[in-house]
């Protein structure tokens, strides 16, 4: 019996990774490509709270899909805020919740005025329960 | 509704003797006090001071009068009354972590322990050998166990856990019972069978009660949710999720309403529809002192505005009867079917009872079905 006295760490090494045609997983939500359209800014935003990327575990979506969010909430007008946020139904307004707290996280030149902002009227639609929601989700968007 | 304040500790747990004249509370220490009621004041009767570690869990069996106490030292005491003294029988519980929570079986024959070993420890008394022995049930289970609740047939233990499910075990022990009659969870129950776990809810889960007839049984968790699941050939689980901080415990009144209380200081009903599966919020049980409203001057609500970014000055003082979480619900009359009273304690060393029936006719809307 021979003894492999050299190292075995190639075992370790994950081949299929540097396959250059390695297949890559579709990419799932984020709808709107463009950017919302001026006019139809209550479609813009159920259609960008839909499919949120909860069981990706790919941060490139959940990156680009907090992009599309976050640019939607910037181009609500402050007087529309409410409106939005009344059309959403219950788990929506957690979904947004998420959304905002995740904004917070990386904060860019106005988006903490305008999250904050969305944050007020979504307190008042879904109470601290929706806050502790976001705290204890178990998979984050 | 009284609330009588026995100390500025928390009162972490407490159970009631079965005429409701004797309380057993733990001060948030290595100690039980047992109060005694005389006229309209609490006398303190006893002291239990066995354990070596915080108690967190004291259940009063009211047929048998026993006295059952788990403790973070990892042991349980079983107390008998002897004359005027009250005497420790340990119970081994094999639990390498602190103990939870425990409680008596309706027959008082059996005693469950959760515990941070994440599992559930069964505790039966053996005649021949005069001492209590314990069986573990340990699968599925993932992590601490934070509530139990047994079902009337004396067999079916519900547990909430911090893997943030709600399950309901068999915890037949055929020593000391005859095979249990089938229930709406299932009718092949040997020891340790998982009859049904809970699925939709995250969130450790703080509080779980069965109702009276134990078809239903309804949890608390942390996520702010209350949920209720029936049992039947597939269990069918009604979730709402509160716009308030998370309770921490709860408890049927009727077959169809239930009182949860947690965080924010007061108790809520919630009535369960069984013909719609729904369950909705029926109101927030507390009844705050009709506080003065001082008219605001122009300088305050300036400095409010400076402040808060707001003008209406809400008080920082809570209105509720408890100043901080009330920690623990227990019925004192009337029963799951029709509860007449009930009790909460919590960590502000507070103890109110509150009487249904002027909670029904003081807020309006309220039905308690």
């Amino acid at each position: 019996m021979s003894k492999n006295t050299v190292s075995d760490r190639f075992r370790k090494v994950d081949v299929d990774e540097y396959d250059e045609n390695k297949f890559v997983d579709e990419e799932e939500g984020g709808e709107n490509q463009l950017g919302p359209d001026e006019g139809n800014l209550m479609g813009a935003l159920q259609a960008v709270l839909k499919n949120p990327p909860i069981n990706t575990k790919n941060q490139n979506v959940k990156d680009r899909a907090e992009g599309l969010v976050l640019k939607v909430l910037s181009s609500f007008k402050s007087t529309d805020i409410e409106k939005g946020v009344q059309s959403l139904d219950k788990n929506g307004v957690d979904l947004l919740m998420k959304y905002i707290y995740k904004g917070f996280e990386r904060p860019s030149e106005n988006s903490s005025a305008v999250l904050l902002q969305w944050h007020e009227k979504a307190l008042s639609a879904g109470g601290v329960g929706s806050i502790v929601r976001v705290l204890t989700a178990r998979k984050t968007v | 509704m009284s609330l009588h304040q026995f100390l500025l500790e928390p009162i972490t747990c407490h159970a009631w003797n079965r005429d409701r004249t004797q309380i057993a509370i733990s001060p948030n220490n290595h100690e039980v006090h047992i109060y005694k009621k005389s006229g309209n004041q609490w006398v303190k009767a006893h002291e239990l001071k066995e354990h070596n570690g915080h108690i967190t869990g004291i259940d009063w069996a009211p047929e048998s009068n026993r006295i059952v106490t788990c403790g973070t030292d990892r042991n349980a005491y079983v107390w008998t009354l002897k004359g005027d003294v009250w005497k420790p029988t340990l119970v081994i519980l094999r639990i390498n972590r602190a103990a939870r929570c425990v409680t008596w079986s309706p027959k008082e024959n059996k005693f469950a322990v959760g515990s941070g070993s994440r599992l559930i420890s069964v505790c039966y008394f053996e005649q021949e050998n005069d001492w209590w022995v314990c069986k573990h049930i340990k699968k599925p289970i993932r992590s601490t166990i934070l509530c139990l609740d047994w079902h009337p047939n004396n067999v079916l233990l519900a547990a909430g856990s911090c893997d943030f499910k709600c399950r309901i075990f068999s915890a037949y022990i055929k020593e000391v019972e005859e095979k249990p009659a089938p229930t709406a969870w299932g009718s092949k129950m040997p020891f340790g069978e998982v009859m049904f776990e809970s699925t939709g809810t995250s969130g450790w889960v703080h509080g779980v009660c069965f109702s009276d007839s134990g078809n239903r049984v309804a949890w608390a968790s942390h996520d702010s949710t209350v949920a209720v699941a029936e049992g039947g050939k597939t269990a069918v689980c009604t979730s709402l999720s509160s716009e308030t901080l998370p309770l921490l415990c709860v408890t049927f009144i009727t077959e169809n309403s239930l009182v949860a209380a947690g965080h924010d200081c007061y108790p809520v009903l919630f009535v369960y529809d069984s013909n719609n599966a729904a369950l909705s919020f029926g109101g927030k049980l507390d009844v705050p002192k009709q506080s003065a409203q001082k008219g605001m001057t122009a300088r305050e609500r300036f400095q409010n505005l400076d402040k808060k970014a707001s003008v209406d000055s809400k008080e920082a003082v809570l209105e509720s009867v408890h100043k901080n979480s009330i920690s623990q619900i227990s019925i004192l009359n009337g029963g799951k079917a029709k509860c007449a009273k009930f009790c909460t304690t919590g960590m502000d060393g507070g103890m109110a009872i509150w009487d249904v029936k002027t909670l029904e006719s003081a807020m309006k809307d309220l039905k308690i079905v």
